[in-house]
């Protein structure tokens, strides 16, 4: 890095942010998602815990957001950020923005994101950015949860009925081309594994892939051939969906601007 | 997948904190007992209620019969003699 003391710092900074933005709006798009189940769940037990685990997950995104919106030093708060941003502002991996499709195909996205962020927060726990530890390591406690229920779930669909598991193996089959994103590090990845702050992507593959192999042993479901893999959602590259859900979340705020609860 | 019509039902038990007994709460519905314990912490401990969750099959739990309940309770509503209200507690004696 060359250049005025003032320029890096501000170059370093925008990458810090970019890479918040990642992590927040990971969570948020996935909270968003999971909160629309909400009075839609095959049951009314599954209604609440796919709440909880949407609360937990618009928790975390505050954070991240909030953390973002003060470095970034525009006067952008969490809010500003999570309702005034268009598609190509967000920085989430294209496998959270996937839509709720059936029962198996929400349970098989989020036990592939729940494994990922399990080890990313573990791993951003160590961060050399103490803030950033800190919301790491009170969202690893949620995200573990999160992981214990959607591996059961899983193991059960998988080896449940039929009709349980051909839902669930199509559901893998469908989204396993958007698990490829999560292990692949650009240069904002690299520019924070560099300064202690982050990690770098291809580490977390090994072990997520061990853990997801259990699993589908135990749930009587293959594993698809890696074949080519979609990405750039984290550099705001998205599919139309995620046009879709931001409509339906920014909406009211968008159209009365201010409004309070 | 099956509806929870064909899930059994469960009693719920929270222990609010450590040093008092389990409570009953509530019953849901789990296909097994794992699944009670998890829709357990998410319907009755989500807002820091427990730090521990007994599930029972509601069927395994025995009752005593309403329609027997002369029986069983009234012979003891004139027996005031076996409540703990006839001793003098000594001055200075705490924790009673």
């Amino acid at each position: 890095m060359t250049g005025h003391p003032e320029a890096r710092a501000k170059r370093a900074s925008k990458g810090r942010v970019e890479y918040l933005l990642r992590l927040g709006d990971n969570a948020l798009v996935l909270a968003q998602r999971s909160a629309a189940w909400v009075a839609h769940a095959p049951v009314m037990e599954e209604d609440v815990a796919l709440a909880n685990v949407a609360l937990d997950l618009f928790g975390q995104a505050k954070l991240w957001l909030e953390y973002a919106g003060k470095l970034e030093n525009g006067g952008r708060d969490a809010d500003a950020l999570a309702f005034h941003r268009d598609s190509g502002d967000f920085r989430n991996l294209l496998l959270v923005e996937r839509p709720n499709g059936n029962f198996a195909d929400t349970i098989v996205r989020g036990y592939f994101y729940d494994a990922w962020a399990n080890l990313a927060l573990h791993a951003l726990a160590r961060s050399s950015d103490e803030h950033v530890a800190a919301i790491a390591a009170k969202s690893a406690k949620e995200t573990a949860y999160h992981l214990h229920r959607s591996e059961d779930w899983l193991i059960r669909l998988g080896d449940g009925t039929e009709l349980s598991h051909d839902r669930a193996q199509h559901a893998v089959d469908e989204l396993w081309r958007f698990t490829g994103e999560m292990f692949l590090g650009d240069d904002v990845d690299a520019e924070m594994t560099s300064a202690g702050i982050g990690f770098d992507p291809a580490s977390l593959r090994e072990a997520w892939l061990e853990r997801i192999g259990i699993a589908f042993a135990n749930a009587a479901l293959a594993q698809p051939a890696d074949d080519w893999m979609q990405r750039g959602g984290k550099q705001g590259h998205h599919s139309e969906a995620l046009s879709y859900l931001l409509a339906e979340m920014q909406v009211l705020p968008r159209t009365y601007t201010g409004a309070q609860w | 997948m099956s509806g929870s019509k064909d899930w059994p039902l469960w009693e719920i038990f929270v222990r609010s904190e450590n040093g008092l007994a389990h409570k009953h709460v509530g019953s849901l519905h789990a296909a097994d007992a794992e699944m009670a314990v998890q829709h357990a912490r998410d319907l009755y401990t989500r807002r820091n209620e427990g730090v521990s969750i007994w599930v029972v099959k509601s069927s395994d739990i025995v009752a005593t019969d309403p329609s027997q309940n002369e029986s069983f309770f009234e012979p003891s509503e004139d027996k005031a003699y076996r409540h703990a209200t006839f001793y003098h507690v000594p001055e200075g004696v705490k924790h009673l």
